[in-house]
Formats: C-alpha cells, structure tokens, sequence
C-alpha cells in the first residue's frame, strides 16, 4: 500500500512542471498543454485522498467532474486560438497585446 | 520492495520526466506526443491509487478527445508560426527563464513543506476510514458504486456539468465558425 504523501510530492512535481510551462512557453498551444497538465496534479489529488472514501466516492466523482470541465476547457480554448490566429496571424501571447481597436 | 511501489515509481518517474520534456522542448509536435506518455503515465498513477473507473475514463476523454483536438488546432493553426516558434531561443537555461524557474522551485518547496508538515499519512478521517473498512481495496470493484452515487448522491453535479458541457461545445463550434463578410 503507497502512502499518501507519495502521490503528493508526485502531484506538487506534477503540478510545477505544469507552472513552469506556464511561465516560459511562447505558444499558446503549450500553454494550453501546461494548463492541463496542472488540471491533472490536481485530479491525483483528488483521486488520492478518494482511496479513503470507499462509500461516497467523493474523490472519483469530482474527478470525473473536473476530466469532463477539462474537455470543455480544451475545446473553447482551442476555438479561440484558432480564432486569435486568424486575426493576428500569431498564437505568441506575449504579442497579443491590443483590443478590438 | 513489492510490485506495486515498483510500478509507482517507474509510472511516476515517466510522468515527471516526460512532463520535464515537455517544458524543455521547443518543437511543438514533440510536446504533444509527450503529453500523450504523461496522460498515459497519470492513468497508470490512478490504476494504483484503485480508482479503475477514473482511469478507464482518463484514457478515453483526454487521449482519445483532447488530445486529438489539440492535435487538430495545431494542424490549422498553420505552418509559419511553427517554423517561426521553433527558431527563437534555443538553450534550456536562458536569462529571462531565470524567475519562472525559482518560482517553480520554491512553490514546490511550499507544497513539500505542505505535505510534510502537514502529516499527510496520519491524518484523523483517513485512519477513521481504516479502521471502519471505508478504504477501498485491490479486490473491490468500484464501478457499480460509482454508477450508484452518480445517480444518487451526486446527481445535481452531473446534470449541471452536462449542461455546461453542451453549452461549452455549442460556444466552442459558434467561435470557430466561418465569418462571412469580413
């Protein structure tokens, strides 16, 4: 039987490796990537402490929840880079920089 | 060491490494197909915390629909801007990845220090837990439970989520649809 502090170190490695790409990419896609990457420490999180929840399920449920928000996330987002690209002919955030006009 | 913490670590050495990769790398193809081994790697991480279900549905929904799609943006999202991206800084270490960097390190020195001071493995409800046989072991199968408390306890969520999920796809195809006239 693992500990549970185990699956949280992992999930806090998990989790700053996402922030990392966060903070360093110039491409909207990875961005994106790194975002979902921390959505997923998170999710190990839950699904961690959920072992101890063999009735309720808590833990799994919201996981669930949160796997299918992600989808979502992915899908709008997508749809707005793809949009951004369109107008600036760039997915670089740093150079996304003015309004409509 | 037994079976199941060797498959811990190598799953979880799989998972940090291949997320490192990803971090380090600048061809965007490369990176994708990465996340494709750190999803994998995480789903193998749920296998052994028993949640099957979790993970059976990890596979399907970020593999098989998120990661295509993002496959598909990038295929749209034209040639340029890769070639244009690829070139820009080529070392690992550069000076302005300096403060992302120690920002990085000392968030996760936090969140250690959470977890260690925090006295994860004795925490009140989970040894509550085990000593009334609430945990869930290798033999239990949780599906039926989980089907259970979806349309039992947890069943306001659920439709919630679903709405928001239709209205998040129907957002998603009016965003990317053509515009005429411009």
């Amino acid at each position: 039987m693992i500990n549970l502090s185990d699956f949280l170190v992992v999930s806090a490695g998990l989790f700053c490796t996402g922030l990392f790409i966060i903070l360093t990419k110039r491409n909207a896609i990875q961005v994106l990537i790194g975002i979902e990457l921390m959505l997923n420490a998170a999710n190990l999180n839950l699904v961690a402490f959920s072992r101890y929840d063999k009735i309720d399920n808590g833990g799994q449920m919201f996981t669930l929840f949160s796997i299918t928000l992600a989808a979502a996330t992915t899908a709008v987002a997508l749809a707005i880079i793809l949009n951004v690209y369109k107008r600036y002919k760039t997915i670089d955030p740093d150079k996304i920089d003015s309004l409509k006009d | 060491m037994t079976l199941e913490r060797a498959m811990f670590y190598l799953m979880s050495l799989v998972a940090l490494s291949s997320g490192i990769y990803i971090a380090a790398s600048r061809n965007l193809v490369r990176s994708v197909f990465m996340f494709f081994v750190t999803l994998m790697a995480i789903a193998g991480l749920y296998v052994l915390c028993m949640a099957d279900f979790v993970a059976i549905t990890q596979v399907v929904i970020y593999v098989g629909g998120v990661l295509v799609l993002i496959i598909f943006a990038f295929m749209l999202s034209g040639r340029e801007t890769l070639s244009g991206l690829q070139q820009l800084n080529n070392k690992f270490i550069s000076i302005h990845k300096v403060p992302a960097f120690l920002l990085t390190i000392l968030f996760f020195i936090v969140m250690v220090n959470v977890v260690v001071k925090g006295n994860v493995n004795g925490i009140p409800w989970t040894a509550k837990a085990v000593l009334s046989g609430n945990v869930i072991g290798a033999k239990d199968t949780t599906v039926n439970n989980i089907g259970i408390n979806l349309m039992g306890n947890y069943l306001l969520p659920f439709e919630i989520i679903s709405i928001l999920l239709m209205m998040a796809l129907v957002g998603a195809a009016h965003l990317s649809r053509k515009e005429r006239g411009i």
